[in-house]
C-alpha cells in the first residue's frame, strides 16, 4: 500500500485556490454576475443619461398670443407649442413645457404673461431665455459686450461618474458573494468540516479565498474599463498603481466583511439575507448611481464612514481626477479599518461545523 | 492517566458532550441543554474494526466527531495512537482518515481534482491513481463529482480519507442511503483496509453491516454504551441463538408471556403491540412443536411463522425494548 508521491499536487493554498477558480469558471451563472451584469447596467444607464447637446427650451402658447411673439421665439431656437388652457395645464405639470405664454388681459393692455413653477430650474431657465429673446426682438440693446467661451470638460458626464461606481459595486459584490456565500455554502455542504478533519491549516483556506480574488479582480477591472473606454470613451486619468491599490484595499475590506457575515450563518438563505442587509443600504447611500452629496448634511459623516462610499470616492478620485495615493489616503484608511475589524471579529466567531 | 497497552488505537474515558441550547445561534435553541454523549468509555485495538451501533440520535456521530478531533468534548479524555488532540493535533491529523456522515464534495471538480486537493494537505500522500484503483473509480477519474452516483460519491469520500495512508479510518454511517450492491462494494473496501492492518471505527444503524464488518461493537443508546463485545458474543448473551416470530389469527385471547416462557427451550419472549410475538430459543426443533400445540389448544391458527438466527437487532430490542430503526 506504500507508493511514493510521483505526481505532487503542490501546495494546499494552490489546490484550494484552484478549487475556487475552477468552480467559478465552470459555473456559467457567476460569469454573468461578475462580468455581464455591470456592463449591462452601464449600457442601460449610459443610454438613459447620454449627453446630446443642450436641450431646446419648450414653451406652450395659449390662443391670443400675438404672432410676432411666436415668430421671434421660433427664430431664437425655442420650440413653440400652441395649447389650449386644459392642455397647457397638463403639459406644464408634466414638465414637457418649461413655461406657458399667456395673452394680455384686454385690448388696452400689451402685457404678456409668463406662467411657470419657480421651483423648477428648467422653468426659471426657460423664462430667462424667452424673456431675453422677446426683449431683444422688441428693441432692447444690451449695454455690456460679452463673449461666450465654451468648454467640453472630459470626466464631467454622468457616465464618467457611473463607471467608477459600477467598479466599486462590483468589487463589493464580488468579495461578498465570492467569499461570504461560498464559505457558507461550504459549511452547508459539510465541506468546511471535512477540510478541518484533514490536516489542512485553517489559514490556508482564507489565503486561498484571497488569492482567488486577487486573480479575478484584475480581470473584472479590465473588462469594465475596456468596455467603458470603447463604448463611452471613459479614460483612466490616474495611475494603474493607484487604481490597483484602491481596488485591492476595497476588496480586502469587503472580504473581511464577508467573513464576518459568513462566520455563523448556517444556510444560504440566512447569509443571502445578511449580505443584502449589509449591501443594499450602501447601494443607495454610498454614491454608486448618484452623488451621496444629495443626502442631508446631518447624514454625511455616517455616509462617508461607509466602506462603499470610501471605495467609490477613492475610485472616482483615481479614475476621473487622476489622484495619486496621497489623494486617496482617507478612503484607504476607512477601508482598512473596516476590513481589519471585521476580519478579526469574523475569524474569532467563525463556525466550521 | 494510566499507561495503555501499546496496541490500543483509540481510547476514551468519561466522554460527555452537552450542547448548550443558548449557543445554537442563529438557529434558535429550545432552551434546555441537550446531553448527546453521557459518560462513554471505549478501548479500540489496533487492527480491529470497531462498530458503534445504535438508533438515530443515540450519540454515535457526536462520539466519532469527538474522536476525530472535530468536536470538543464537554468533559472526558481521548487518546489516539498514544497522542491527544490538544497536544498532537498536527501529527494526529496526518494519521487518521475521515469520512463524515455526509459531505458534498465540490460538484464541479473532477474526481482527480478532488483527490489532489486532499492529497495536498498531507506531507506523505499516495498517488491519486493508486487510491482510485483501490476504490475502483479509475474509469471515473475525469468525471465531475456532480455526475457520480451515490455509491461512487461515497467511494470517493473514502478515497479522500485514504490518500494520507491513515492508521485509523473513521466512517460515519458509510452506507446509509446506498443500494445493496454499492453497500457490498463499500464493505469490501473496509475489509481490504482492515486486512492490510488498518484500524476502522464506524457507526451504523444497520445490524447486518455491524455483523459483517465489525470485530467488536458497542451498542449505544441515549449517549452511553449499553453493551459491548463481538457480534457473536452479544448474540450469545441472549442465551439462545434462534428466534421464532409468529402471529395468531382468529384468537380473542392472546397468549401470556408466562405461558410462552414455560415452553421447552424458550429463553425469552416479546409481545409487540401489532400482535407479533418473538421468542428467543436455543433449540427450535423442541420449541416449535410445543408452540404449535399451545396455539391449536387455544383453537387459534398461525397467521405468520418464521424461524431465523438471532441478530444484533434482537440484542438491541432485548436491551431497550425498541427497534434500531425506530430511533
Amino acid at each position: 500500500m506504500a507508493e511514493t508521491r510521483d505526481d505532487a499536487p503542490g501546495h494546499p493554498v494552490v489546490q484550494l485556490t484552484l478549487m475556487r477558480l475552477r468552480e467559478l469558471r465552470r459555473e456559467p451563472g457567476t460569469l454573468f454576475w461578475v462580468f455581464g451584469f455591470p456592463i449591462l447596467i452601464s449600457i442601460a444607464l449610459g443610454l438613459a443619461f447620454r449627453n446630446t447637446g443642450p436641450e431646446p427650451v419648450r414653451v406652450g402658447v395659449l390662443p391670443g398670443v400675438p404672432a410676432d411673439v411666436t415668430g421671434a421665439l421660433v427664430a431664437g431656437g425655442v420650440k413653440v407649442q400652441p395649447l389650449d388652457e386644459e392642455a397647457a395645464r397638463l403639459e406644464l405639470r408634466a414638465g414637457r413645457v418649461a413655461l406657458v405664454l399667456v395673452p394680455s388681459a384686454g385690448p388696452g393692455d400689451a402685457t404678456l404673461g409668463y406662467r411657470y413653477d419657480p421651483m423648477r430650474p428648467d422653468a426659471r431657465l426657460g423664462r430667462a431665455v424667452v424673456d431675453g429673446i422677446l426683449q431683444r426682438a422688441a428693441g432692447r440693446r444690451d449695454p455690456r459686450p460679452v463673449r461666450d467661451d465654451l468648454v467640453r470638460e472630459r470626466g464631467a458626464r454622468y457616465i464618467d461618474f457611473l463607471i467608477p461606481g459600477m467598479i466599486g459595486m462590483n468589487l463589493m459584490s464580488g468579495s461578498m458573494w465570492g467569499i461570504g456565500w461560498v464559505l457558507v455554502n461550504m459549511r452547508v455542504r459539510k465541506l468546511l468540516k471535512r477540510l478541518l478533519a484533514a490536516p489542512m491549516r485553517r489559514r490556508h483556506l482564507f489565503y486561498a479565498q484571497a488569492l482567488a480574488r486577487l486573480i479575478v479582480i484584475p480581470i473584472e477591472l479590465a473588462v469594465i474599463l475596456i468596455f467603458a473606454r470603447l463604448a463611452f470613451d471613459v479614460r483612466l486619468t490616474g495611475s494603474v498603481i493607484a487604481l490597483a491599490v484602491v481596488s485591492l484595499t476595497g476588496s480586502a475590506s469587503f472580504a473581511g466583511l464577508a467573513i464576518l457575515v459568513a462566520s455563523r450563518a448556517q444556510n444560504s438563505e440566512t447569509v443571502s439575507g445578511l449580505m443584502n442587509l449589509v449591501m443594499l443600504p450602501m447601494f443607495v447611500l454610498s454614491g454608486v448611481f448618484f452623488s451621496s452629496a444629495h443626502f442631508p448634511a446631518a447624514m454625511q459623516p455616517a455616509i462617508n464612514a461607509l466602506p462603499l462610499t470610501a471605495l467609490c470616492n477613492g475610485l472616482r478620485a483615481v479614475i476621473i481626477d487622476g489622484a495619486g495615493l496621497a489623494g486617496i489616503a482617507g478612503s484607504l484608511a476607512v477601508l482598512a479599518i473596516w476590513g481589519a475589524i471585521s476580519f478579526v471579529v469574523g475569524l474569532r466567531v467563525f463556525r466550521w461545523g | 492517566m494510566p499507561a495503555e497497552p501499546a496496541d490500543t488505537a483509540v481510547s476514551c474515558r468519561g466522554l460527555r458532550k452537552v450542547y448548550d441550547a443558548r449557543r445554537r445561534w442563529p438557529a434558535g435553541g429550545t432552551g434546555a441543554p441537550v446531553v448527546a454523549v453521557d459518560g462513554l468509555d471505549l478501548q479500540i485495538r489496533r487492527g480491529e474494526c470497531f462498530g458503534l451501533l445504535g438508533p438515530n440520535g443515540a450519540g454515535k456521530t457526536t462520539t466519532v466527531e469527538i474522536l476525530e478531533g472535530i468536536l470538543e468534548p464537554s468533559s472526558g479524555e481521548v487518546e489516539l495512537l498514544g497522542m491527544s488532540w490538544a497536544r498532537d493535533e498536527v501529527r494526529l491529523r496526518e494519521r487518521i482518515g475521515v469520512a463524515l456522515q455526509e459531505t458534498r464534495l465540490p460538484e464541479r471538480l473532477s474526481v482527480t481534482e478532488v483527490l489532489n486537493l486532499f492529497r495536498s494537505f498531507y506531507r506523505r500522500a499516495r498517488t491519486a491513481a493508486a487510491v482510485l484503483d483501490d476504490v475502483e473509480l479509475t474509469e471515473k477519474r475525469d468525471a465531475w463529482v456532480g455526475k457520480l452516483s451515490g455509491g461512487q460519491r461515497q467511494r470517493l469520500a473514502i478515497a479522500c480519507a485514504l490518500v494520507g495512508e491513515p492508521d485509523i479510518l473513521f466512517l460515519d454511517e458509510p452506507t446509509t442511503g446506498l443500494d445493496p450492491q454499492s453497500r457490498r462494494q463499500l464493505w469490501d473496501l473496509v475489509l481490504k483496509f482492515r486486512g492490510a492492518g488498518g484500524t476502522v471505527v464506524l457507526t451504523t444503524h444497520y445490524m447486518e453491516e455491524a455483523e459483517r464488518l465489525c470485530d467488536r461493537v458497542a451498542i449505544i443508546d441515549h449517549g452511553h454504551i449499553i453493551k459491548e463485545g463481538s457480534p457473536a458474543e452479544l448474540i450469545r448473551g441472549l442465551g439462545a441463538a434462534h428466534v421464532i416470530e409468529f402471529a395468531l389469527e382468529g384468537s380473542n385471547a392472546p397468549l401470556a408471556e408466562a405461558e410462552l416462557l414455560a415452553l421447552p427451550a424458550v429463553t425469552g419472549a416479546r409481545l409487540s403491540a401489532d400482535g407479533m410475538c418473538a421468542l428467543t430459543v436455543s433449540e427450535p426443533a423442541r420449541a416449535l412443536p410445543a408452540l404449535i400445540a399451545l396455539v391449536s389448544g387455544r383453537g387459534a391458527g398461525l397467521a405468520h411463522l418464521e424461524t431465523r438466527h438471532a441478530t444484533l437487532e434482537d440484542v438491541f430490542v432485548t436491551l431497550t425494548g425498541r427497534h434500531l430503526r425506530d430511533g
